[in-house]
Formats: C-alpha cells, structure tokens, sequence
C-alpha cells in the first residue's frame, strides 16, 4: 500500500481547524455561562432606575447605593451561613477521614457495600425527605436552629467527602504506610503523621467544595428555618422583588453572596480539578 | 540483637491456589547475615513480610529472639526494615525520616539528633542532607537515608526487601560491599531479600534459596556452589547458568556429544536403583576448559580423569576479562556454555575441543531434580 500523499500545509491547516473548531466551542460555552454573572454584576452597580430597561442600558454612572441598601440586612443571614457552612465543613472533614480510612488503606469487611449506601444517599430526592425530616426536626426541638443546618449539611456532604478523601487515601503507597507501621506508628499516629500530610491538597479541595455546596444550599434552609437559622440564600429569596422593581438590589445582594463562592473556587481551581479527576484516570 | 527462627511458616493467599509459602524451616543465628534468594513467586519476600508482621501467617510461627511473635503487629516487632523504594516520608526531611521511630519510642530529643548524625556519619551522609526532603536526593542519597531510617533505632533484626534493585549497575555494586561491612560492624540480624545471585553469594554468611514457596537449601555461599542440593538450586547459583542437559545413560557413564562420559559409580548406582535410562547432567562454564582451537583427534579421552568433547562455536559473547563461547555439540541440542580467556577467543563457525573434569560432572535426577549420590 502507498500511503496517499498528503502535503504537509494541509494537514496542518487541518489539525489549526480542528483546534480553533473546538476552542471556540470552549469559549462560546464558557461565555454563555458567564454572561448571566455579568449581566447581575453590572445590574447590581446600576440605579434602580436604569436596571431594568429595554434595551439594557450599557451606559450609566455606577452606584453603591444598592450593595449600602442590600448589605443593611444582611448580617443575621450571613453569620448563619458562615456558622452552618464552616460548622458542616469541619463536622464533615472529622468524620469523613476516619470514615475514607476504613474504606480504604484498611478495609472493613462489606466495604463496597457501605461505599454505594454513602453514595446512594444522593440518589434520593431530597424533596422525597423532606416530610420525615420536617418531622423529626419538629419533635427535637431543632426546627429553625442553626444546629439542624449543620447536621443536615454534614450529612448532605459526607458522601462526596468521603468518595473524594478515600480515593486520596488509595493514593497513598502501601508501602509508606508498612514503613510507619515498622516504624512504631500505630493507627492515630499513622493518619495523623503519615496520611493526612499526604493528602492535604485533597483535603482542602475536599473542604472548599464542601463550603460551596453548603453555602449555596437553600431547598433545606427554606424548609426548616425561618429567622433563627436563615441563611444568605434566603436572603436572596426575600429581596426577589414581587413587582419587578427591585432587581439591582436583587443583584447586589446576589453578588455579595457570589463573592465567597467565586474566592473559594478561584483559590481552589487547581486542586479542585485535580480532586475531582482523581480515581477517574487511575 | 537476636537470632530468627521460621517453623512450618505458611502462607495460603487464595484457596484452591498453592501456597506462596509452603511450611518454611529456617533457622537464622543471631548476627547472622541471611540472604533468601529466588525467582520471582518464590516466597521469598512473603517470608519476610511475615517476619515483618505484615503478612499474616496460615500456618506455623515466626519467632524472634525464641519468642513467638506470629500475632505480634509490626510495631511491637523492634525490627526496621529497607523497603525497594524505600518509603521515605515525602514531606518529612532526612533527619525526620531517621528520627520517626525513634520519635514513637518517645527517645528524647536531643538523644534523636545525635544518633541521626551518627548514622548519617556511618553512611556517609552529608549533614547538609539532613534538612532536605526525600525528593531532592538523588537514588543512592535515598538509598542511604532508608538505611539510615533503619540503623538509627539500633533493632533487633534488619529486613531489607530488595534494596538495591533501583540503583543503577555501578553504584550497586559498591552499597553491596558496604551493606555487608556495616552489618558486620553492627553486627545486627540480617534477612535480606534479593532475586540477585550475585548479590545472594557476595552478601549473605548463608543464602537460602527458595522456589515456588519451598526452601531448596540453605548453605554457606561455597557450599551452595559446590554442592547443590538438586537441579534448581544447581542452575540458579552460579552465573552464567551451568550447563544443563538431559542424557542417556550408557555402559560406564552417560552419552555425550558422540562419547561415553564416565560417571562415578555411586552415581551409577543410584541411577540404576531409581531404575532411569537418562539422566540430567550439569556442567559449570568455567569447568569447560577449551583445549585447543582445532578439533582434536581420538576417541575423546583426555587425561587421567577428564573428557574431551568437541563441537562448533556458534556464539562468542566478550566480556572483557573472558569470553562464553556458545559451542553447539555434535548431537545438537541448546549449545553448551563455556567460559575462556578473552583474549583470543574463538571465532563462530570454529571447531573447538572442550575438556571436562569428571569431579566437575554433576548429575541429577530427571524428574524430580535431586542431586544423585552427592
């Protein structure tokens, strides 16, 4: 068999078309995704006034007058946040370590079985659950109590935690984990000197995508509290305006609870993908 | 310090599979350097991972210094061991890596420091070192700190998995010779694990050889050389691989490259009594001596206690020192392996004349591999 000739500009036009065909798939995506932010960024800088005209008004003198008016009530629901999702997170971490641990470097007998329940319980939906923890909240006296969000959210987030922290834990060579073991290093010694320094990018990815799930969390919030444990989301909620008139505010206070969340992931974005990948291509 | 005994150790990793360690005996003296050696799937390092503690046992026991210690977890063991990629503790410096398990026995911490230095000393670790992380070593820097983990808690046995399979050829040569000096020096019970012969005989004060989970013998590094027990061992031990090939027996001996090579008669006599027609004959390279680069005359009786046999070079591998010739003998088979000088070797395609010491004959038995009449 010949090959066929194939002059070499073409085919390096070929492989350019290839790689501008999907890069500009990318950004189309990307940019798609990102003007619905913008647009609540820019709307939340506007006046009153000028939010919601038709054509949007590109052209306006900016304001802080609605970030002054949103952050006004804001304190009691930002300090719940910041309690249920730092409360969760820590919960979740001291509880999803040990957990990973004994699915993993030393397996429990039926370890399979218990890895698919903790998965399993994502599958449900949570609207399906919602009547029986209503209940149970009741008769525990924890309805509208900052504790129940930060039970619910530890629970909410433990699954993932440990799917993420035990195939961290996998990573770990056998053979460090012998070496502390000869070394004199019993069970607490050898999580906590070997392991946990090992795997501390995972952790801290593990932890901010925990942070972000329970900030962002509203379906249970909105449930099972009402003043006392009211979160951001809600906030955000009570400012969507009835007859349209309050959508800059809306945005701003929208922004400032997107503001966390877009840190979290801006710092975490490389141990973030890793994190995620991680198991999939091992 | 303290000697190590194995009886009956056995290992079962799956059912319905044989065991990867099937009822060991091996008694290894205090101070002693022991080498166990074999092919991989030998057994050898679930012996010592179960002298670790980190096998489990399925039958038997292991003791240390006369103590059982079957059930003991490896952290009660007092034993340290060099791992083939040594395991440092990435995010531990070299002093923190040797000074781990003294950290666990609670040592104080100036006692740590000194006996860190002291090690590093030993093995001539720059103290420059000390403060770095596992990864800016190179191989045999790593290589170092992962002796020195071991020798800093100063335990009752060394194990050592393999320790020298990731440094390059030069470089495992010279740490050979020093892990032997230091264990000498020390003076600390020694199993070390290797697939390597060579290193098995430069290293060991006795070298166990293993095979598909059953001890074949254990003996001094001589003694092995000299006098191997059965075919397996006889191949093993020994580089290049001695010469071995199935024969018929004849009238006086066996037949052999158109010839009768005699053979003792106690050896006769255990062929005839386990009532064989062919044998296995083993040959070292180095004990076929080349005569001559011509085909010599005759019926191949050389001098008193020695044969000849003749045959046509196919291979010529220089070594510097000397050369394996490949020497095809007449009634073909795999050629036979010879050792000569190296300075004039032989060209392919020459005919060239082997002689062979009758002493140097070993025979075994075609079936079950054991050595006849020893």
């Amino acid at each position: 068999m010949t090959a066929l000739p194939v002059r070499p500009g073409a085919r390096m036009l070929r492989q350019w078309s290839g790689k501008i065909g999907w890069a500009v798939l990318a950004w189309v995506v990307a940019v798609a995704f990102f003007i619905p932010v913008l647009w609540m960024v820019i709307t939340a800088f506007k006046p009153e006034s000028a939010a919601e005209t038709w054509p949007p008004k590109f052209i306006f003198s900016p304001t802080l007058a609605e970030f002054r008016l949103a952050v006004t009530g804001m304190g009691p629901f930002l300090l719940h946040s910041v309690v249920a999702t730092v409360g969760s997170t820590i919960l979740v971490l001291l509880l999803g370590v040990p957990a990973a641990y004994a699915l993993s470097v030393y397996p429990v007998r039926r370890w399979r079985d218990g890895l698919f329940f903790f998965i399993s319980t994502k599958m449900l939906p949570i609207v399906a659950a919602i009547g029986p923890l209503y209940v149970i909240a009741l008769h525990t006296r924890l309805l509208d109590s900052i504790w129940l969000l930060i039970i619910l959210y530890t629970a909410m987030n433990l699954p993932l935690a440990v799917w993420m922290i035990r195939s961290f834990m996998l990573e770990v060579p056998q053979e460090l984990l012998e070496a502390a073991r000869l070394d004199g290093a019993g069970r607490f010694r050898e999580i906590g000197a070997v392991i946990l320094p090992l795997i501390s990018p995972g952790l801290v990815s593990t932890a901010l995508i925990c942070v972000i799930f329970a900030w962002n969390e509203l379906f249970l919030a909105i449930n099972l509290t009402v003043t006392n444990a009211a979160t951001l989301p809600m906030f955000l909620i009570s400012s969507v305006p009835q007859e349209g008139l309050f959508i800059a505010h809306l945005c701003a206070a929208a922004t400032i609870a997107s503001v966390p969340v877009i840190i979290v992931g801006w710092i975490a974005q490389r141990s973030l993908v890793r994190g995620l990948s991680m198991g999939a291509i091992k | 310090m303290a000697s190590v005994s194995y009886v009956s150790a056995t290992r079962v990793y799956a059912k319905d599979t044989p065991p990867a360690l099937d009822g060991l005996d091996l008694d290894i003296a205090d101070g002693e350097f022991m080498v166990l050696v074999g092919p991989s799937g030998s057994g050898k390092t679930t012996a010592l991972r179960m002298l670790a503690g980190l096998e489990p046992l399925d039958g038997g026991r292991v003791e240390i210094g006369g103590r059982d210690v079957s059930g003991v977890p490896p952290k009660d063991r007092d034993i340290a061991m060099v791992f083939q990629n040594y395991a440092l503790y990435p995010q531990k410096t070299v002093a923190e890596n040797m000074a781990f398990a003294l950290k666990m026995q609670k040592v104080h911490k100036a006692d740590r420091d000194r006996r860190v230095r002291e090690a590093a000393r030993l093995l001539d670790l720059d103290e420059g070192l000390l403060g770095r992380k596992p990864k800016q070593l190179s191989g045999g820097q790593r290589q170092r700190v992962a002796m020195g983990r071991a020798i800093v808690r100063e335990p009752k046995v060394f194990l050592m998995d393999e320790p020298l399979s990731n440094l390059d050829a030069k470089l495992r040569v010279q740490t050979r010779s020093q892990i032997a000096e230091l264990q000498r020096r020390l003076g600390i019970t020694t199993v070390y694990v290797t697939h390597d012969q060579v290193e098995a005989m430069t290293m060991g004060n006795r070298v166990a050889v293993l095979s598909q989970g059953h001890l074949q013998q254990c003996a001094t590094p001589r003694e092995l050389y000299d006098n191997p027990v059965n075919q397996f061992v006889a191949g093993f031990i020994g580089s290049p691989a001695m010469n071995l090939r199935t024969v018929p027996l004849a009238d006086g001996g066996v037949r052999l490259a158109n010839q009768v090579m005699p053979l003792p008669p106690a050896v006769r006599a255990a062929a005839r009594q386990a009532g064989l027609s062919e044998l296995v004959i083993g040959i070292r390279p180095e004990h076929m001596h080349l005569i001559s680069g011509l085909a010599a005359p005759g019926d191949g009786a050389g001098l008193n206690g020695s044969e000849q046999m003749t045959g046509e070079v196919v291979l010529v591998e220089e070594l510097g020192a000397d050369a394996l010739l490949h020497v095809r003998l007449p009634e073909g088979g795999t050629p036979v392996v010879a050792r000569a000088e190296g300075r004039k070797p032989p060209a392919p395609g020459q005919q060239v004349t082997l002689q062979v010491q009758t002493d140097d004959v070993f025979a075994f038995h075609p079936a079950t591999g054991a050595r006849l009449a020893a």
